[in-house]
């Protein structure tokens, strides 16, 4: 496939805005100008373009939802505060192709009315916001950001926001509170973004990869766009492959290339000549493939016809010397870590789980222990949580446990006789055993 | 050496903090981004830090004053956000990845080896005040693994080599 999102990569001062326009950069905010609104929304619901993020929602849809007639002000945010593990595609588009993230907020903005946008990118991103902030001075010196924009009569802010280290400010309604000043908390929705987001006004939040895809969009059609991948999952995808592979990275594919491609084509394979033993699909909040499944197709309703999803297509590679249990309690560290606080099954939950599985791989484990996790999984998720936060922990450590029971099994063997359990879920009173006591 | 070090001043310092006119300046250019005083929380917050190296109390209380909002308030903010220093930090902070690509890719060993080498575990400061070690959750850079964050810079595909000579040029650039 021809590179689309990634045609900057490799090439000298790809982030300097010359470069964009000589490569045809901003000619689709351009034709947006000259097209209305409604138009542009009704071009990328052709396209089928769903979100990049993680939800894979329709993006032309979501902005649909912003009201037409609302009186005051809109506005459109950037979600660059990747921090799904595994993935690490929204910073390779701003290392390379800044000018590309910012035509597309451009042209979102225009679509759903919005004179102000946000770039809510993670704290931790230092260098990529001062790029940002850069591109953004270029762009308005060439008069396509500010006040009457190309003497359209439209005008649009961009101002970046740097997050300060908080995952849960990946959720939508959790970054708008962060924008406000407040703690990163999820709200309650309805009502959505789309009718009473940040401030209280209409607000869209889309991804830097979905906003990246928008000038490509305006520029070579919506027919053009959905020709690539397959039905209801088109166009182009950022592929991050982490771990146990042979050459890590981000890869640019159609949406509905296989697994086994990516894993063994692209990404060049196990190292070390091991066996592939088993993989997170879409960053590590999706429920585990094993190397049987490796054939299932990567695009949002094949990976959810398997059990899984695509997420933010960050694929997590394990090799068979992995131990399944270790990594069930790393991934509940970084949850339990990460969880907000708000709602009791997901603030207690992940705790639950990581003293579970502290203890497990620590010789400690009770027979009890592998069903007690799934117990727990079953009711942090399945919408008993004001976010996804609660099932982006239940998923992959249940599945980890359904498809690896024998793992866990063989921890709580091979444990020492514990005292009798007084609790469902005895407390791990030791320090953190992931790295060995450090 | 590239890495800047974090110029940390004393508790004493912050008691009672007073914003001088380049701060006022860049405050006021933060608040026209924004309808209400409340968002610009985090970015002057940001601007805080870089400036005195910590959050401290007096920080909190000079915050809530100038955004009009009560100390209790800020404190709240400041505590749930991990990148902000409550307590003085070190001139480096190494914040070393430990969620599972890194683990899978060595962050194990670097960990070991950082706790031989300067004798600070997760949480802990050398004596002399030269290096802090956090352990962070994704940095997002899986495919660098594994991957270190010193202050503001990134350092992927890390290895035992790398590290020490990484250690050794910032401990000389003192």
């Amino acid at each position: 496939m021809e590179s689309i999102l990634l045609r900057a990569r490799g090439i000298p001062n790809s982030r300097d805005i010359e470069t964009y326009l000589a490569a045809g950069g901003w000619e689709g905010f351009k034709k947006a100008l000259t097209m209305p609104p409604e138009a542009v929304i009704q071009e990328v619901i052709d396209s089928e373009l769903r979100g990049r993020g993680g939800a894979g929602f329709p993006t032309g849809k979501k902005w649909s939802f912003v009201p037409k007639d609302h009186p005051g002000p809109k506005y459109l945010i950037c979600n660059a505060d990747e921090s799904e593990p595994g993935t690490f595609k929204d910073r390779e588009l701003l290392e390379y192709d800044p000018q590309m993230v910012l035509e597309g907020i451009a042209i979102a903005s225009y679509a759903i009315g919005a004179n102000t946008a946000y770039i809510y990118i993670r704290g931790e991103f230092f260098r990529w916001a001062r790029i940002l902030e850069e591109a953004i001075a270029q762009a308005k010196a060439k008069g396509f950001l500010g006040k009457d924009i190309l003497n359209s009569g439209y005008h649009l802010e961009v101002w970046v926001h740097r997050g300060a280290g908080a995952y849960i400010c990946g959720e939508e309604t959790a970054l708008i509170e962060s924008l406000e000043g407040k703690r990163g908390f999820p709200r309650l929705k309805p009502p959505f973004p789309a009718v009473v987001g940040v401030f209280g006004k209409p607000t869209v939040v889309n991804n830097v990869e979905t906003l990246a895809c928008l000038p490509h969009i305006l520029t070579r059609g919506a027919k053009w766009f959905a020709s690539i991948g397959r039905p209801k999952n088109t166009g182009p995808k950022l592929f991050c492959v982490s771990g146990h592979v042979n050459r890590p990275g981000v890869y640019e594919l159609p949406l509905g290339v296989s697994f086994k491609e990516i894993i063994f084509e692209h990404a060049g394979g196990i190292r070390n000549g091991r066996k592939l033993k088993a993989f997170f699909p879409g960053g590590s909040s999706a429920p585990v493939l094993t190397a049987q499944e490796v054939d299932v197709l990567a695009d949002f309703d094949s990976c959810a016809a398997a059990g899984t999803m695509l997420g933010s297509g960050g694929v997590i590679v394990m090799d068979e010397t992995v131990n399944m249990v270790e990594v069930a309690r790393n991934l509940a560290h970084f949850y339990a870590h990460e969880s907000c606080g708000q709602c009791t099954p997901c603030r207690e939950g992940s705790d639950w789980c990581l003293d579970i599985l502290n203890r497990l791989t620590s010789g400690l484990g009770h027979p009890s222990d592998p069903d007690q996790l799934l117990r727990i999984c079953q009711y942090a998720s399945q919408g008993m949580t004001i976010c996804p936060l609660g099932d982006a922990f239940s998923l992959p450590i249940s599945s980890l446990v359904k498809k690896f029971r024998k793992e866990f099994d063989d921890a709580v063997a091979q444990a020492k006789p514990i005292p009798p359990k007084k609790l469902p879920v005895m407390p791990w009173s030791g320090k953190d055993v992931r790295f060995g006591g450090v | 050496m590239s890495t800047a070090p974090i110029l940390a001043k004393t508790p004493e310092e912050l008691t009672e903090v007073r914003f001088d006119q380049t701060m006022e300046e860049k405050i006021a250019e933060i608040l026209q981004r924004y309808p209400t005083k409340r968002a610009a929380m985090l970015p002057v917050l940001w601007l805080c830090q870089e400036r005195y190296g910590w959050i401290s109390p007096g920080v909190i209380e000079a915050v809530a004053a100038r955004l009009g909002e009560s100390p209790a308030f800020v404190e709240g903010v400041v505590s749930f956000y991990t990148m902000f220093h409550r307590t003085p930090p070190a001139r480096y902070v190494l914040q070393l990845c430990v969620t599972l690509s890194c683990e899978l890719c060595g962050a194990k060993t670097l960990a070991q080896h950082i706790k031989n080498r300067l004798g600070i575990g997760f949480g802990e400061k050398t004596q002399d005040g030269t290096f802090q070690l956090v352990g962070v959750e994704c940095l997002g850079a899986c495919g660098g693994a594994p991957v270190l964050q010193v202050n503001e810079d990134y350092y992927e595909n890390m290895t035992v080599e790398k590290l020490d000579k990484l250690l050794s040029e910032l401990a000389e650039g003192k």
